[in-house]
């Protein structure tokens, strides 16, 4: 067992808590340090960000979907960007692509998710007042704050936001006569990009030395919550693969700006050669994808640590082979960062590197592998509950199998010939990644409530809500297989050029009224969170009967969490259905001593120990 | 009007749901339904995940089935059957893990749901399951690997001496072709030298140049090796030729290649098909603005005697461009104008 790192300013955190009631409304509820009014803070943000993000894919699904249909009723919102003839205009559509993806990967599912979570767990669930640095962490929101206001504006610029793509590959990102986009739009995108990632470094950070120096008396790295381990991978990732993506987007500002040439050479465009010689837009592409992949485990990881909280508590069953479940994370967290350049077979770049990648990247399966089966053991012989939070962990786990499985496909360099960067992809990543992701979200959400808001969500629409969005979310991507199968390209505004794309008119139509329902749905969420913030039944300080810390707080806990001594941890988190034990579940705080009835043998033998030392 | 009916309909609608929702809360605590767990909402829950499994994998299997030909498109390549069977391979395997692992997942929750008279079983690890579903899939995922490797280092092998060379231009938003002419050797090219007439940036003190042509359409001659030497001129984009299972980014600054043999003519595929008006097609799938969707070059693969007739009549970008005579060399411009044959269409 790891030693336990004894929390030394306790005392000095309970000194503060004495001066709690002084916060007045601007330092409790906006420029607050307290960690769970920052994690509601990024939460709030971030739905409001996944509204507009999934409203924008509405619109370019009635695009794909509907190619004929008059958009003019849609002049209000997006003014010159419908046509005189009524229709989308083909650049508008490639910035709403962009923008969906930037702030669905970035803003959502990284602040939103990580943000939120990590802000709200970490503390909570091993026992600590608050972060390391609540000022910091109270930096980082206000810097993604920051960001997300740059990034709006930039919506709303006469030349349009950023348009190259979420990958903002150059030369087309770096090059004004290229596409509209490419001007105010994408400077704006590489400034907030930059405060973004100023943001997420100064959370990854505290989240980091909050996990490793403030653990609770007993809360040895072998007792954390699975949820914890993840965000502390996520956010050693982050620390890791960020600051490259900030060197890559200085790069390209100096590109832009001052005339460098990095990525650029060889260039005749708008009737002019470019100077600019002996670049390269491949190097760009490494550069970003060594950010680009390992964000999608930043993204995915926090989403598989919620899942597997909610599925051992719901199961009422320990989750099987924490230590495993512990190994595969370790394992995803070291390949994610050597597995970037299988974005980029057919890139140009060396086939031998396509080779090498195309190994490493089917070694990650093994990880991925192992997770899903020990999620499925947890399931077997269990006594299952359903809360909506478990209703969509399980939702989680199916899209994460299918998405993963495809994933065999595009990461085998051959087959991925045929199918890059067509709508298998697209199918793909929305599932074992956005799907994923943002079930992995709104399961925490649905867990977490009655603890964050002190009240309970109300259970019949979060039913009805996971099963339209879960129908839903498999009605649109399962079908985008086949499209892509038949080799339609992604980022295509109308596919009428070509005869070889000119079937699957219905099925694009389906997907559309798919993909509209299922955006409608989450505004039954949007009340439930809402209405049950203010009036839903009042929480019970333990209503899943779960293990872990953060259920031994008041209903509503204070700053400083605790309001007398932080409990002690006398045991791992998963202590459910233990054989002999009078309940189901025994948190964490209650020492082994008392449960004589139920310890297994090991236990048995510490409390032998334990009360032989005392005696001596 | 229609407007302000679709709006007061929809405040209607709005009204009524949150009427029943307040009932169903108000309901819900005279009945305290909340504070027993496996109430009806547990088992209903747990049928719905049964018959979303079973209703969904019947769609899948009618849908897939049904509608094969749709979405398989067929192969017209030599390489492209390598890596479709590779790619149904993966599919089987990856189908049999699906099914199963999906079957698992929606089935133990409707087997296991809450029963207030058992416990679940206290199963908190099993070194042996763990090592199983550690070897069992790295076997499996060693076994793709080197298929794959084996393919891809095949597809990806330098194109043999005698492959045809063509050369594709991506630009803004259309695609270029250049044949090597009659000396089978590209000319040389340079970015500066690009205006509105000279597309390629053709360099013409290189003698290579003089006999290039450069056609509205691809042809291709069947059962042959044919070697694309991919540029770009302005910002990235990718060729990409479905029938072929051929992909490969062009790239401002850095040019790549992609080898291939055609194996289907269009006539053939025109038959296979059953459509009269198949052609073969090269899409664009880098993003590269406004007109990304409409890069579409027209590919034409002929019998190889066809192929060559058509090669022997297409007339040298030179000769169709004399001014740019004034930009050869004086030393060589004897030479170009035999090679392009300026002046035969002169004398005749």
């Amino acid at each position: 067992m790891a030693s336990t790192v004894v929390n030394e300013h306790i005392d000095h955190m309970e000194d503060d808590h004495a001066h709690e009631h002084h916060d007045n409304f601007i330092t409790k509820y906006i420029f607050s340090t307290d960690h769970k009014t920052i994690a509601k803070q990024y939460l709030i943000t971030g739905i409001f960000w996944a509204i507009l993000g999934g409203g924008m894919s509405l619109v370019f699904r009635l695009q794909l979907g509907f190619p004929e249909t008059q958009l003019e009723w849609l002049r209000p919102f997006l003014g010159k960007w419908i046509t005189a003839a009524g229709k989308l205009d083909p650049e508008f559509y490639l910035a709403l692509v962009t923008m969906h993806g930037t702030i669905m990967v970035f803003f959502v599912l990284t602040a939103g998710l990580s943000g939120t979570f990590s802000n709200y767990l970490i503390p909570l669930q091993i026992g600590a007042r608050d972060m390391a640095s609540g000022f910091m962490n109270m930096l980082s929101y206000w810097f993604f704050f920051l960001s997300s206001v740059v990034m709006f504006i930039s919506l709303f610029i006469e030349t349009g936001p950023a348009s190259g793509g979420w990958v903002i590959y150059p030369p087309l990102s770096a090059l004004p006569q290229a596409m509209s986009g490419s001007g105010l739009g994408m400077t704006l995108w590489l400034v907030s990009m930059a405060l973004f990632i100023v943001s997420t470094l100064l959370g990854g950070i505290n989240y980091i030395t909050t996990i490793i120096n403030l653990r609770t008396k007993g809360m040895s790295f072998a007792k954390l919550p699975l949820t914890i381990w993840a965000f502390f991978l996520t956010a050693t990732i982050g620390l890791l693969s960020f600051p490259v993506l900030l060197g890559a987007a200085l790069l390209l500002i100096f590109d832009r700006s001052f005339g460098t040439s990095f990525y650029l050479s060889d260039i005749y465009i708008a009737g002019e050669a470019l100077p600019n010689m002996g670049g390269s837009p491949v190097l760009f592409q490494h550069l970003f994808w060594f950010l680009g992949h390992p964000e999608v485990y930043i993204v995915l990881l926090p989403a598989l640590g919620i899942t597997s909280e909610i599925i051992a508590t719901n199961s009422r069953k320990p989750i099987f082979g924490y230590k495993a479940m512990i190994i595969s994370m370790l394992g995803i967290t070291v390949l994610s960062f050597v597995v970037w350049a299988h974005h980029m077979f057919v890139s140009g770049m060396n086939p031998f590197l396509g080779s090498i990648f195309m190994l490493l990247t089917l070694i990650i399966a093994v990880p991925s592998a192992v997770k899903v089966f020990n999620y499925l053991t947890t399931l077997w012989k269990g006594n299952i509950i359903f809360t909506p939070a478990m209703l969509f962990s399980i939702g989680l786990v199916s899209f994460f199998i299918s998405g993963g499985l495809t994933g065999l496909f595009v990461g085998n360099s051959a087959i991925d010939i045929q199918l890059h960067d067509t709508y298998f992809i697209v199918a793909h990543f929305h599932l074992v990644m956005g799907s994923a992701a943002f079930f992995g979200m709104l399961a925490g959400v649905y867990h977490w409530f009655p603890k964050m808001f002190g009240r309970m969500m109300d259970n019949t629409l979060g039913y009805i809500h996971f099963w339209i969005s879960f129908i839903g979310i498999y009605m649109v991507f399962f079908p985008m297989h086949y499209i892509g199968i038949a080799g339609f390209p992604r980022r295509y505004y109308s596919f009428t050029n070509f005869d070889a794309f000119s079937t699957f008119v219905d099925l694009n139509a389906f997907i559309s009224v798919a993909a509209i329902i299922t955006f409608g749905a989450q505004f039954l969420f949007l009340f439930n969170f809402f209405y049950s913030m203010f009036k839903g039944k009042k929480a019970p300080e333990n209503p899943w009967n779960s293990n872990t810390l953060e259920w031994t707080t008041p209903r509503n806990p204070g700053h400083g969490n605790w309001p007398g001594e932080i409990p002690t941890v006398h045991r791992w988190p998963y202590d459910y259905s233990k054989p002999g034990a009078k309940e189901d579940f025994i948190p964490q705080h209650i020492p082994l001593s008392e449960t004589t009835e139920s310890n297994l043998q090991h236990e048995a033998k510490i409390v032998a120990e334990e009360k032989a030392s005392a005696k001596a | 009007m229609i407007g302000f009916s679709i709006a007061v309909g929809v405040f209607l609608i709005l009204a009524i749901l949150l009427l029943i929702f307040r009932l169903h809360t108000l309901v819900d605590v005279m009945k305290k339904s909340d504070e027993k767990v496996g109430n009806g909402s547990n088992k209903t829950n747990a049928i719905l995940l049964m018959v979303f499994l079973v209703v969904s994998f019947i769609l899948l299997f009618w849908y897939s089935i049904k509608n094969f030909d749709l979405y398989h498109l067929p192969i017209a390549s030599e390489h492209g059957v390598i890596t479709d069977r590779l790619f149904w391979i993966t599919m089987g395997i990856t189908g049999i893990v699906f099914i199963i692992t999906q079957i698992l997942l929606f089935y133990f929750p409707y087997k296991y749901q809450h029963d207030s008279k058992r416990r679940a079983l206290y199963f908190p690890e099993n070194n042996k399951l763990e090592m199983i579903w550690t070897i069992v899939p790295a076997f499996v995922l060693t076994a793709l690997v080197v298929y794959g490797l084996v393919v891809w280092n095949k597809v990806m092998s330098p194109a043999p001496e005698n492959a045809e060379v063509v050369e594709i231009l991506g630009y803004q938003f259309a695609w270029k072709v250049r044949y090597p002419g009659k000396d089978e050797s590209l000319g040389a090219y340079d970015f500066r030298k690009i205006d509105a007439t000279n597309d390629f940036g053709l360099d013409f003190s290189d003698r290579a140049t003089y006999d290039d042509f450069t056609p509205r359409e691809l042809h291709l001659p069947k059962g042959q090796p044919v070697e694309f030497r991919i540029r770009a001129r302005d910002v990235l984009h990718s060729v990409f030729a479905p029938h072929f299972r051929l992909k490969m980014d062009a790239v401002p600054g850095m040019p790549t290649r992609f080898w291939f043999v055609p194996t289907k003519t269009t006539a053939e595929m025109r038959i296979e098909t059953g459509n009269p008006d198949f052609n073969y097609e090269i899409a664009c799938t880098e993003v590269c603005g406004r007109g990304h969707f409409s890069m579409r070059l027209l590919v034409v693969v002929d019998e190889p005697e066809v192929y060559e007739k058509w090669k022997s009549e297409q007339e040298s970008w030179l000769s169709k461009n004399p001014e740019y005579l004034t930009q050869v060399p004086e030393n060589l411009k004897e030479l170009a104008m035999i090679k392009s044959q300026i002046e035969t269409t002169t004398l005749n």
